[in-house]
């Protein structure tokens, strides 16, 4: 164990310490805390205590707290430290109410006082110690109270008390902008400080500032813009240089305001270019935080009005990051590459392998990532691909709350870029099906009118077989176990709705069907409801078309049931369902006209058929009815509504509390949707048009008309023209991986160095022929296949060459696809695109290989004398450290850690053969011999390093 | 702004938790157990930023990083760059290593209010205000000589007052 440093431990808090770390359960662990917690109250309480020892006490209890146990029997003690005068026990106070109060609790009067009179204190660390609690302690209302305190902090001498003054105001300023809003002008003032390190925490409140109002702090961009220049020409003292760079974390947050600053204004960007530009020359990309800095460089040129040199240098560092073996560096480059696209959507061509490797890393942060990419650059040719990879993925995970998100990325997609209906219908399904649950109720509803309304051009024809293949799909889907609600609501509704439309299907197949549903999600009322609804549907249809209506048994005792269901909305629909099927054909009709749910309901709000009832009643002595106005001067209990609107007049009793004031659009709301049904709350669009023409055929309801319209914003409006290729898309079984692509692949190693061929044996090529398909249907069908430009740097050279090759038939490719049916295309495109992958891909992985098994640890690398040793040698002595450590446990997950790498180079002698096999099967002989000796050379066996490339080998 | 920093065993104990917006005690311990989940499924030399949207929220990031037997967690939101704080937690874990000489696991549980000086020290209220370890050092080992002085001489009031013309 290292130094105390001066900090007084006791026995009984080591023992404890010890005791919760040997815990063998957590209810080992509760039973030594509570334990603990009877000690500490019983001794915190006695009168008398050393101080040394009441802080030993308070610590535990912050331990304690920290382990996730109630210590607020002891809050009130911490409070009292805060009052002691001895510095020690003071800091121990405030560290322990900073951490168990928050802003509004009891206690914080109690010490309001204390810290007004420490902020003036004349130690500063005393002062320090109360700026600390400031932040977390002071609400709203007891700003006022120490505002003047920390206003006069701000011309401290200390540099150390600015600095915490400055975030204390800032701190203010977070939770309540108009208390200090007229201080707002001494942030301004202290970005002169004389101590750049003021300056530089002065600029975490400005960027704030700046973020809210961006047109306040124009005049500030010269000043921001002189400030960087300094100190990436280094003027700043060396003490803030940070791995050799110059303060690069001030660096970081200019950078970041600047791009606040610039975004689209020309004239403020127009200074910054030459400074970021200057910054992306002299950065040192081999540092961590170097590369940090041009991360943040990247994110303002994308941000400020675009230059166009400054936006190839950012793809120049872009497409370092990308080939970088790092994972938190692809990571960076992924990120910067979304942000990049926005202005010059063609650099993303480029890096298409890059971003495909990505997507197949298995780092799920990367992977996510470029998942995010891919939804920012999704295009109608691509859709296909790119929401296929997603459900994929989607399937994949069990984090709901991403695969929520990713459910609704891939139906906003969908509805965007959608090539045609019929795989619209079919990506639903599979997101409904996958992710059913999860998803917003309104897609249901946009896939129901979708396939209602059809194409919406006059294509009845295609509409109809839109509507036979949902039908068909649906019947196939209902086989699997479970599926969510809002699919089966759906399915049953299409099923309803166009089950025996096409007279494919049935009457009683679609009916059974239902009654299946109904059967097996027999406690999911809406489900049931919808299988009702349907059911009567398709005995209307029956009946209508003037067929023999014969109710299967199943379907008479689902009827039977539901007529007794506790749910009254069942059993309505049930009631409707018997006497529909009890009426003549012309009347059904009537009540169920066929397919058509898109058509508007006309609805007489005045409801005038019903005069001649009405007159014939009056005629007979009823009272006539009087209007709500009218009524003003009764008690009128049922209409709460109203209420406001006849205060002056009326009399009774309020029944309700006051109100706040309501927009007009409250009145239009249909006062009740006499048919509607828990079900569907909101009134959507398809539902109340079903239920009104299914309970009420001829009472129309009081709903507002405007109501029954469909609703058409948020539906997709752009149906891209079938643009896309199907066959690319995921035939990954074609057998068009032809000779062609090999030798091609083979010609290019050769191209690629020595170190690299070792690699390139076949599951390599197999996995480039994946995604180089993979890559010419995400990037392929751009619109522009412009060739890339080539990259400075060497590594790239090699295959830039066979990039620039491939893009020229390409190119012809795409004239000729224009003119071209689709049919014949994908195998082109496959063979055409081949080369492009299969080099660079043999380019990357043998790096990526090796890097994996040399780099098995961070200890690993730094070892290896990578740049980064220089820096890690404290992760060495932790590394040491523990080994020699008291914890057992500790000291053998450490031991497994570092013999983890010999244990998977152990298996050599079984995977072997397996690397010998693979390496004959490549396509020339005397190269595969010279991989394998390399290979032996080595001395190592990637497969356990890297199953996915060679899965295929080992089957 | 930072959110919150922990630090935690690999075998999921909280070593260190600061939240720089105040959260219940079981919120946070609720969090810590959502951290650690994620933590210990990551594989070795993945990257070391994770999605943590899930866990805290609308723009929240995660850096984190694997010493020896601890995690070291950062969580912020998008006004810092990730890169810059997996270097934030280099400087914290340096200094710690100076002020322990050879931090070890049982330095973080024994010196517990030392480690959160030195963090008070680096981050304020959520933002990052010093990131040079050797002045970290510099003001904590002053905090520490102060406080070992007034701690040997508490019984005479107002002790702290003679040493701030040092």
């Amino acid at each position: 164990m290292g130094s105390q440093g001066g900090f007084y431990q006791s026995k009984e808090f080591l023992d404890l310490v010890k005791s919760i770390g040997e815990a063998r359960s957590k209810a080992e662990e509760d039973r030594i805390v509570l334990n603990e917690i009877e000690t500490l109250k019983r001794r915190i309480s006695e009168p008398d205590i050393p101080k040394r020892k009441m802080k030993e006490y308070i610590i535990r209890l912050v331990y304690i707290e920290m382990l996730g146990h109630d210590a607020s029997f002891g809050y009130i003690h911490a409070v009292k430290m805060t009052h002691d005068d001895s510095l020690l026990v003071k800091r121990t106070g405030y560290l322990a109410v900073t951490l168990f109060l928050n802003e509004d609790h009891d206690l914080i009067i109690l010490i309001v006082n204390t810290i007004q009179k420490d902020l003036k204190s004349d130690n500063y660390l005393v002062v320090c110690a109360a700026l600390n609690a400031v932040c977390k302690l002071i609400n709203e209302e007891t700003i006022p109270a120490v505002l003047p305190q920390v206003m006069e902090l701000l011309a401290h001498p200390k540099e150390a008390v600015r600095k915490k003054a400055i975030m204390a105001l800032h701190r203010f300023y977070q939770k309540s902008p108009s208390s200090v809003s007229h201080l707002v002008s001494n942030f301004r003032k202290r970005l002169c400080d004389n101590d750049p390190g003021v300056m530089g925490a002065t600029l975490c409140p400005l960027f704030e500032l700046i973020a809210r109002d961006v047109n306040s702090y124009k005049d500030l961009v010269i000043s921001f813009v002189s400030i960087l220049k300094q100190v990436a020409e280094r003027r700043l003292s060396k003490a803030y240089d940070y791995h050799q760079m110059p303060a690069p974390f001030i660096q970081i947050k200019l950078l970041k305001i600047l791009a606040l600053l610039g975004s689209g204004d020309k004239q403020a960007s127009e200074n910054m270019y030459t400074v970021v530009g200057d910054i992306f020359r002299k950065c040192d990309s081999s540092s961590n935080i170097g590369n940090a800095v041009l991360y943040e460089c990247i994110c303002c040129v994308s941000s400020i009005y675009p230059n166009p040199k400054l936006l190839e240098s950012a793809a120049d560092v872009i497409s370092r990051f990308l080939k970088s073996d790092s994972h938190n560096l692809k990571y960076m480059g992924i990120d910067a590459l979304g942000r990049l696209i926005k202005i010059s959507p063609e650099i993303a061509e480029q890096h298409q392998l890059a971003v495909i490797d990505c997507l197949e890393d298995p780092d799920d942060t990367l992977k996510r990532k470029t998942f995010e990419l891919l939804y920012k650059m999704t295009k109608s040719t691509n859709v296909e691909v790119i929401v296929d990879r997603m459900i994929d993925y989607m399937i994949s995970i069990n984090d709901n709350h991403y695969k929520t998100e990713i459910a609704s990325r891939c139906v906003e997609l969908a509805e965007q870029f959608a090539p045609s209906n019929q795989w619209f219908i079919q990506t639903m399904n599979r997101v409904f099906e996958h992710a059913g649950d999860l998803v917003n109720i309104k897609v249901a509803h946009n896939l129901m009118r979708l396939i209602a309304e059809g194409f919406g051009e006059d294509d009845d024809n295609a509409d109809t077989k839109l509507r036979s293949s949902a039908v068909e799909s649906y019947l196939r889907i209902l086989g699997e176990p479970k599926l969510p609600s809002v699919f089966l609501q759906v399915i049953c509704w299409v099923l309803g709705e166009y089950g025996t439309a096409d007279g494919m299907f049935s009457a009683s197949d679609i009916t059974g069907k239902l009654c299946d549903v109904a059967e097996a999600y027999s406690n999911d009322e809406t489900v049931k409801a919808y299988a009702t609804t349907a059911l009567m549907k398709i005995y209307a249809f029956e009946i209508a078309a003037r067929r023999k209506v014969d109710m299967l048994p199943e379907c008479q005792s689902l009827m039977e049931e539901l007529l007794a269901s506790h749910s009254t909305d069942l059993q309505q629909r049930a009631y409707e369902l018997q006497a529909v099927i009890g009426l003549d054909a012309h009347a059904v009709a009537c009540i169920m006209p066929s397919d058509a749910s898109c058509e508007d309901i006309e609805v007489d709000r005045d409801l005038s058929f019903l005069n001649d009832y009405i007159q014939e009643a009056i005629e007979k002595g009823a009272q006539p009815y009087i209007p709500e106005s009218e009524r003003s001067g009764m008690l009128n209990i049922s209409n709460f509504r109203n209420q406001d609107h006849h205060e002056a007049s009326s009399h009774g009793l309020r029944f309700e509390a006051y109100e706040l004031p309501k927009p007009a659009v409250q009145s239009r709301i249909p006062q009740t949707l006499i048919a509607s049904t828990e079900i569907v709350p909101v009134p959507e669009p398809m539902y109340p048009r079903e239920s009104y023409q299914t309970t009420m055929p001829s009472i129309p309801s009081d709903a507002g008309s405007a109501e029954l319209k469909l609703r058409l914003e948020g539906v997709q409006k752009k149906w891209g023209r079938s643009t896309y290729t199907p066959a690319t898309s995921t035939s990954n079984s074609t057998s068009q991986k032809t000779v062609n692509g090999t030798s091609q692949g083979d010609g290019a190693s050769t191209v690629s160095s020595m170190r690299e061929t070792y690699d390139s044996r076949k599951p390599q090529v197999e996995v480039s022929h994946e995604k180089q398909k993979l890559a010419a249907s995400l990037f392929g069908g751009s619109s522009k296949t412009e060739k890339s430009p080539a990259t400075g740097h060497k590594a790239a050279k090699a295959s830039s060459h066979v990039v620039e090759k491939s893009h020229v038939p390409k190119s012809s490719l795409e004239v000729a696809s224009e003119k071209a049916t689709p049919a014949q295309q994908p195998p082109d495109l496959l063979d055409l695109g081949e080369p492009t992958a299969t080099s660079t891909a043999l380019q990357l992985d043998p790096f990526k290989q090796l890097e994996g098994l040399l780099d098995a640890t961070e200890v690993a690398s730094a070892v290896n004398g990578a740049p980064a040793a220089s820096r890690s040698p404290d992760i060495m002595a932790l590394y040491a450290d523990t080994a020699a450590g008291i914890h057992n446990k500790n000291d053998a997950d450490l031991l497994s850690g570092l013999s983890n790498p010999s244990v998977t180079n152990m298996p050599g002698t079984t995977a072997m053969p397996q690397v010998t096999q693979s390496s004959s099967k490549g396509p020339n002989p005397k190269d595969s011999l010279e991989k394998d000796a390399l290979v032996r050379q080595m001395g190592v066996n990637p497969s356990s390093q890297n199953p996915n490339l060679f899965k295929d080998l080992l089957g | 702004m930072i959110k919150a920093v922990m630090v935690m065993n690999t075998q999921g104990k909280s070593r260190l938790a600061k939240f720089y917006e105040y959260l219940s005690v079981e919120k946070q311990q609720e969090l810590i157990r959502g951290v650690f989940s994620v933590l210990c499924s990551r594989a070795e030399n993945v990257s070391n930023f994770i999605d943590a949207e899930s866990i805290f929220g609308l723009d929240s990031h995660l850096v984190y990083k694997h010493f020896a037997t601890l995690y070291f967690v950062f969580v912020f939101d998008s006004s810092e760059n990730e890169l810059a704080v997996l270097d934030l937690i280099q400087v914290f874990v340096e200094t710690l290593d100076k002020c322990f000489q050879n931090v070890c696991e049982l330095d973080i549980v024994f010196n517990y209010s030392k480690i959160h000086t030195i963090l008070d020290e680096m981050v304020f209220g959520g933002q990052v205000v010093e990131t040079s370890s050797s002045e970290i050092m510099k003001a904590v080992e002053e905090i520490s000589k102060l406080e070992a002085a007034s701690n040997a001489i508490s019984l005479i009031p107002k002790s702290a007052s003679g040493w701030r013309s040092r």
